[in-house]
């Protein structure tokens, strides 16, 4: 079995196989992470640049340990605060950093498209860590494993998708990778949040929580993207709480044992009821955030071996 | 001085015919058009230059309505000398440009820089447009009159969408008045502001800031509630979308004076060509479904849309290379129009005496330009090339100073052999 992809851009390009190849490896990731010893060497004299063109704390902190347990030697970029305020463009801005050598280069840009954009500049092995509302496809697998974990499988399993799914890049990459893993995917929220030719999906389309949330294996919930809304979509917090946030009546209507996700950061009472997030017989959130340490070890360990074996052609 | 183009396909767009004939040049306009072999071998005689043009096909020169010359404001990305040379390797005998340049040509001093500059610098004929309002900021109409005078042959903002529906009303009504043509970008600006691909599964897919086509309906049915209160001459820039078409179509029938154009890349491309964030192919507006195209193919075939253009929009390579949402919109387009437009006849949507129609006839006929046709007495402005001569698109050699072109390594159809404007040869191939 071969990954056959030098970078990680989105799951759009990933075979099932090639997916199952990054989880099986990111299982024996989770063991390394529980261990005493949390030390591989994986990655060892390889360097990893983090560029972060928009916010992040968890996922950033996420690839940083990763890479540090692997044993790359790992450098954070807050682009924010950096020469991209100067007037810089991106391509100049991947060409500087491509001369310093990195192996592993991890972007989040707020443009969908960026991250591809700069990866056909660099020579290193570039990882999307979510761009615009196109990808983010660390934490579609990062979800895949939690719920590979929790339910034994990740085939066959009807799981829902609940919130702001037009402004979501997790919910894009989400919904292709349950599709190529062949589940039953529920897209759930008011339409306003719905993107568009979202029926064309492969999916099915709720506008009632009760009704599409009735015997789900996997509720995800998503956060209320506040930051990014123009402004209009929904009428009131308030409002999408009591129509969509998940509380313990809505999640009556899934399966009895069907668990709770949620990306995070998240809404406490906009997208979902504090309780529900903390009952540890439902929720799988802090399981998720775990996983996404291993993942992330495990799709830069991936494409490091994929490097190794590649020569380096110099791209203008 | 006479000089007769012989042994060619006379591809004549008014009489719809395709005949193998001869055309004569006297002083720089056509002395005649004849398929009469005897008419021909007399004509030799008294001919003092004669030219075989080997069976390939000889037709009006293009007329390119809405092309962008960056001057004044970013010469770097077009010149009219640029421009020009382009504009001749392609066909195009008569460019009709825009003025959403830096500054607009909003002024009769600006237009007459224009006019200067081009007749300096082109080898083809150059006439402007001019904004309707000033600065095409929508708030107060150009002086119309004092730029008909100076040479404006139709008024546009172009791509801005004049909001403001009472200024646009007093804009129409005083044109009208003047008898001048009103080149409107059939467009919502609300619902389009923003966006750089159409809606549908695709958008979603990349995750792209998206207008509906519908938004192309609603901004051409409101232009044409205005044109039945004020009259006015008009012209639809770019139809793109199937569902602005029975708009359009009724009001054809309800009598207004209404036509419409469409660009090269919305005929011959769709959204699905922009595949990973590929900014070559990011246009104003943006492409549009396969349905769409084919919807828009089949008007331009009846007759429906009139014009066919290019939309030449230099942008350089600063400008595109940048992530798809922040990356300039526009292609140039003046010197694969005529290979392109020939997809649309290799595929068998239209014949060439329609195609013509559609890129030197309707346009000249809409501007009240002489040219555009193979009739005695019409400017000798003609475009000689093989239709068939295939070719790969090497951006590289192209003339104009910008090279945002999608057909890039395309493989495509049609070369131009030679042009003439005026009856005087501005290009041809040694």
């Amino acid at each position: 079995m071969r990954f056959s992809h030098k970078h990680l851009l989105g799951i759009e390009p990933l075979a099932p196989d090639e997916i199952t190849m990054i989880l099986d490896l990111a299982e024996r990731y989770v063991d390394l992470n529980r261990g005493r010893a949390k030390h591989g060497d994986a990655l060892a004299g390889l360097t990893q640049i983090n560029m972060f063109f928009e916010n992040s704390t968890r996922t950033q902190a996420s690839f940083e340990l990763a890479g540090m347990r692997l044993g790359a030697d790992v450098m954070n970029m807050s682009m924010q605060a950096s020469s991209i305020k100067k007037g810089e463009t991106l391509i100049d801005t991947a060409l500087t950093l491509n001369a310093m050598h990195p192996d592993l280069l991890v972007v989040r840009h707020p443009h969908s498209g960026a991250v591809d954009l700069l990866s056909q500049k660099v020579n290193c092995a570039v990882l999307n860590a979510g761009d615009g509302k196109h990808e983010h496809p660390t934490q579609a697998l990062l979800d895949a494993l939690t719920i590979r974990r929790a339910k034994g499988r990740l085939h066959r399993l009807s799981i829902a998708i609940c919130g702001d799914i037009a402004h979501s890049r997790v919910a894009r990459s989400n919904i292709l990778l349950l599709g190529k893993m062949e589940n039953r995917v529920k897209l759930i929220g008011p339409p306003t949040l719905m993107p568009s030719g979202i029926a064309e999906f492969g999916v099915e389309v709720y506008e009632d929580m009760a009704e599409g949330l009735r015997d789900v294996d996997v509720v995800m919930m998503l956060r209320l993207q506040k930051e990014r809304m123009d402004g209009g979509f929904i009428p009131s917090e308030r409002e999408y709480y009591h129509r969509y946030g998940l509380d313990a009546e809505k999640l009556a209507h899934a399966k009895p044992d069907a668990i709770v996700m949620h990306p995070g950061p998240m809404n406490r009472g906009v997208e979902i009821d504090g309780t529900i997030a903390d009952d540890i017989n439902r929720s799988v959130i802090q399981e998720q955030v775990e996983m996404g340490v291993a993942v992330r070890m495990a799709a830069m360990d991936i494409l490091a071996r994929n490097l190794r074996s590649l020569p380096k052609e110099v791209m203008a | 001085m006479t000089t007769l183009l012989w042994n060619a396909r006379l591809i004549n767009p008014e009489t719809g015919t395709d005949d193998t004939g001869a055309v004569l040049i006297e002083n720089g306009a056509i002395g005649a058009v004849m398929t009469n072999s005897a008419e021909i071998a007399a004509a030799k005689t008294r001919a003092a230059e004669m030219i075989d043009c080997n069976g390939k096909c000889l037709a009006p020169g293009i007329v390119d309505l809405g092309v962008k010359v960056c001057e004044p404001g970013e010469r770097h990305k077009e010149s009219f000398g640029s421009a020009g040379l382009a504009a001749a390797a392609g066909g195009v005998t008569t460019i009709i440009t825009r003025p959403d340049t830096l500054p607009a040509i909003d002024t009769p001093e600006t237009l007459e820089f224009i006019r200067r500059r081009a007749n300096e610098a082109a080898p083809v004929n150059v006439l402007p447009m001019a904004a309707l309002t000033k600065g095409r900021e929508g708030h107060e109409m150009t002086e119309i009159g004092f730029l008909l005078d100076a040479g404006a042959v139709a008024f546009s903002d172009c791509d801005h969408v004049v909001r403001n529906t009472k200024v646009l009303q007093r804009a129409l009504t005083y044109a009208r008045s003047l008898g001048a043509l009103v080149v409107g970008h059939p467009q919502e600006p609300t619902l389009s502001a923003g966006a750089a691909v159409t809606s549908g599964k695709f958008a979603s897919l990349r995750g792209l800031p998206a207008v509906s086509p519908m938004a192309e309906r609603m901004g051409l049915d409101r232009d044409i509630a205005l044109l039945e209160m004020t009259g006015a001459r008009y012209h639809a820039d770019q139809i793109t979308t199937a569902r602005a078409l029975p708009a359009l179509e009724r009001a054809r029938q309800n009598g207004l004076d209404i036509t419409a154009g469409a660009s090269i890349h919305h005929l011959t491309l769709n959204e699905l060509d922009v595949a990973d964030y590929r900014t070559f192919f990011k246009l104003k507006p943006p492409l549009r479904s396969e349905n769409d195209r084919l919807a828009v193919v089949e008007a331009l075939a009846s007759g429906l849309i009139d014009t066919l253009s290019s939309m030449h929009t230099p942008q350089d390579e600063e400008s595109k290379r940048l992530p798809y949402e922040e990356a300039a919109s526009g292609a140039v387009g003046l010197e694969t129009l005529l290979p392109a437009a020939l997809r649309l006849v290799h595929a068998g949507h239209l014949d060439l005496p329609t195609l013509f129609r559609a890129l030197a006839l309707n346009p000249a006929k809409r501007l009240g330009l002489a040219c555009g046709r193979l009739a005695n007495g019409a400017p000798a402005d003609l475009v000689l090339f093989d239709p068939d001569a295939p070719f790969v698109m090497d951006r590289y050699t192209l003339r104009s100073k910008s090279r945002n072109t999608p057909f890039d390594g395309q493989r495509m159809q049609g070369k131009v052999l030679a042009t003439y404007v005026g009856g005087q040869q501005v290009y041809g191939r040694e």
